[in-house]
């Protein structure tokens, strides 16, 4: 997932490109070539009189020709623009307000680098970018209607915003009335298309020159990789894209170099400070949130928990800590006296309860023990919005590093090494002793628990995890989904040591980024040819299904293996214990949350989508068997579904 | 402390008694039907949301107890909505789910254990 600092810019294809459209200059709409002449006259030359090309054009019969082509429009350089910053590929429902765009892709670009990925729904392309990045460490680009296309991408935008995933949104527009065509274009038109998702966007921009849309292009992936990441909207006026690039423009447009941002690293009073109270500690435990940036993250992680070592508790939002290492969920943070949050987005939670949902009232309580400490270290502070809530509770901390963790980690390393001195780290040593053995322990529980339901029909959760890891155990895997609504089970009993085997959450908690999040995730495997593995929820499915044909289409490799619990099951845990609480009705919860009457074959689902599926499997003793036909069928690059009648959780 | 040990005595007693035995064909209707399953699973194995209560320990007069006052986040639920009787059934129920089977006995387990 490493990155080049810097990206080189080609200017080739661009100037090549431009001395040909100069010379069709002569074949254009009578229109445009009036706007450009005036164009051309305002900033060059006050004499009124026509000059004499002009007066040529004027004189001379029109050649036999189609006047209404170029072979230059707009939307050519603004590819030459999207080329230099290194997208593989860009995700879209087609639309008409980036159809310039989109031709010039596909033909002027060759359909490589970007490559273009059919979508068939705004939701998808963005959950898709948000997977692929979680994978690939780099954007992909995703284009939309700036109106209705962006209504349909916001829920996923949210997401990516509440993950800290860039993702690179160029929306089409027609910003100038009179070039609207049809009552469909008017609809279709907005005066500033990136105000609907401003609150949950980075940065963006509308620029009305094709100067200008480079120079903004070109910012906005700078400002999306920067930490905190998080999505950017460009918006790519229609008439731009779509008009020839005018004369005047072509001998002086450019294309500004990329250099991205090195990422903040704290203060370093502040990570001296922080060591201290680190090496200090009696039993000091790190909350990892979304640590690790990079594969380096992880071993920078490795590094700071064995030199102190301090139990590791993990969020589940990244790929931060190998679950098979002793310091691995081997302490809590009601029994440490120092805790450490990395890019913990929700710091207030993890050190206080709440009155639960079953009671009356809201008190909290802080869970930490009595003078205890609290250290973050968060780019989160760096950056923030008003609006939208997902920043959560202000947390009263001892200690606030505002900086990007990752970037952080090797000078808090040194610094902690500097510290310890011999009998500390004897010290040290047995302590890491003893959590090893409550990792080991904890581990033993999970097996055990796992027994429970072993042969239930539905499939219980640890019984489908435990049948995976059979047949994935000996392969080069990803886990390209969720945990949280399969008990965490994949993360409680297999082995997650390499930055691709997971890719965390939805950001938001945002349903419907599952599916295509998995096959943006697979699709950054692809190239890699490890065996992506999708543990997919019913409900979050049907939000779009259409994203399965995307899979199958682009022939992504990828197992889906359907949690199909027949219900919004959150939503209907919601509902029971609201009746509970109004004592009425308990027997009624099921009431618009179950999606059974009929039930939905998701098997016959994946075929029509053109799919190899299998299912409903309800009986476990089917299930490893499916897999291994699902696996052949993934192995030779296609994508595969088994419909599993799971438990609730 | 004497009358802090009797309370705690009889608390056992009372919680792990022999229970009178309910109707658990009715007690499985029941599960289903007020939604015990969602939490606990319908082999009551325990899950995210809710603990183990295959073949649960406590006898039907401790169920009835801790579902009119639960101590962690499930919902308490009054005699206006599940009954002492249909608890009883519910308990009868859940004493005929299975045990499960020791991990060391199921292959599938083996490969988790290092």
């Amino acid at each position: 997932m490493a990155r080049s600092k810097k990206i080189s810019v080609d200017r080739r294809g661009f100037l090549k490109g431009a001395a040909a459209g100069a010379a069709a200059l002569v074949a254009k709409p009578e229109a445009a070539k009036a706007q450009e002449a005036a164009e051309v006259r305002r900033p060059s030359t006050p004499n009124p009189l026509p000059g004499a090309k002009q007066s040529a054009a004027e004189t001379t019969p029109p050649p036999h020709v189609d006047v209404w082509t170029t072979d230059r429009p707009g939307s050519d350089f603004m590819v030459d623009v999207i080329k230099t910053l290194g997208f593989e590929y860009v995700a879209a429902n087609p639309g008409s307000a980036f159809r310039g765009i989109h031709e010039s892709l596909i033909n002027y670009g060759g359909n490589k680098a970007p490559e273009l990925l059919t979508c068939c729904h705004e939701e998808s392309s963005i959950a898709m970018a948000h997977g692929y990045y979680k994978i690939e460490g780099k954007p992909m680009m995703v284009m939309a209607h700036g109106t209705v296309g962006l209504q349909h991408a916001s829920m996923a935008i949210y997401n990516a915003y509440a993950d800290r995933v860039p993702v690179y949104l160029l929306l089409g527009n027609i910003q100038d009335g009179p070039w609207r065509r049809s009552d469909v274009e008017w609809a279709h038109s907005v005066q500033d298309a990136a105000s609907m998702v401003r609150d949950y966007t980075k940065w963006d921009d509308s620029p009305v020159s094709l100067g200008g849309f480079a120079e903004s292009a070109v910012r906005a992936y700078k400002i999306a990789t920067t930490p905190p990441m998080e999505p950017v909207v460009i918006v790519a006026d229609a008439v731009l894209q779509e008009e020839p690039i005018p004369e005047a423009d072509r001998g002086r447009l450019q294309i500004p170099k990329l250099t991205l941002a090195s990422p903040p690293a704290g203060d370093y009073g502040a990570v001296k400070q922080a060591a201290k109270m680190l090496v200090d500690a009696e039993n000091p435990v790190i909350v990892a949130g979304r640590v690790a940036r990079t594969p380096e993250g992880i071993d920078l992680l490795i590094q700071l928990a064995e030199t102190l070592q301090a139990a590791i508790v993990d969020r589940n939002l990244r790929m931060n800590f190998p679950t098979t290492h002793p310091l691995y969920g081997a302490g809590t943070v009601g029994g440490a006296d120092v805790v450490l949050g990395l890019e913990v987005p929700d710091m207030w939670q993890v050190t206080h309860t709440q009155t639960p949902v079953n009671k009356f009232g809201m008190e909290s309580k802080r869970i930490t023990k009595p003078g205890a400490k609290v250290i973050t270290i968060f780019a989160g502070d760096l950056f923030g919005k008003s609006n939208y809530q997902d920043f959560g509770r202000y947390d009263e901390v001892d200690l606030a590093i505002a900086a990007d963790a990752q970037a952080t980690l090797p000078a808090l390393i040194e610094e902690c090494r500097k510290l310890i001195t011999s009998d500390r780290k004897a010290a040290l040593q047995q302590r890491g002793a003893k959590l090893a053995e409550v990792s080991k322990k904890n581990r033993e529980r999970d097996i055990e628990q796992a027994a429970w339901g072993w042969d239930a029909s539905p499939v219980t959760t640890a019984r489908m995890a435990a049948e995976l890891w059979n047949q994935l155990k000996t392969e080069d895997w990803s886990l390209v989904s969720d945990v949280t609504f399969v008990s965490w089970w994949p993360r409680r009993l297999w082995d997650f040591t390499k930055p691709y085997h997971f890719i965390g959450g939805h950001g938001a908690y945002g349903v419907g980024y599952g599916a295509p999040a998995a096959v943006g995730a697979a699709l950054a495997n692809k190239k890699h040819g490890r065996i992506s593995v999708n543990i997919q929820c019913d409900g979050d499915l049907n939000y779009a299904p259409g994203v399965l044909w995307t899979a199958a289409h682009h022939r992504i490799p990828m197992l889906n293996i359907m949690h199909n619990n027949r219900a919004y099951h959150q939503e209907l845990m919601y509902v029971e214990d609201m009746a509970a609480r109004a004592r009425r009705g308990v027997d009624r919860a099921w009431i618009g949350t179950a999606i059974t009457d009929p039930n939905i074959d998701y098997a016959m689902m994946a075929k029509a989508y053109g799919m190899f599926s299998e299912g409903p499997i309800d009986n476990p003793n089917d299930l490893g068997p499916a897999i291994k036909r699902a696996l052949e069928v993934v192995k030779k690059g296609e994508p595969a579904m088994i419909d599993v009648v799971t438990q609730p959780r | 402390m004497k009358q802090l040990v009797f309370a705690a005595v009889f608390l056992a007693a009372t919680l792990f008694a022999q229970a009178p035995a309910g109707d658990a064909a009715n007690g499985k209707k029941l599960f289903l039907r007020d939604g015990c399953y969602e939490c606990h699973g319908y082999a009551g194995q325990g899950g995210r949301d809710g603990a183990r209560i295959a073949a649960i320990g406590l006898n039907a007069q401790g169920l009835i107890h801790y579902v009119r006052a639960p101590a962690g986040a499930m919902p308490a639920y009054t005699d206006k909505v599940i009954t002492d009787q249909e608890l009883t059934d519910i308990h009868a129920y859940l004493q005929t789910m299975a045990k499960a089977k020791p991990a060391k006995d199921i292959p599938l387990l083996q490969q988790f254990q290092k």
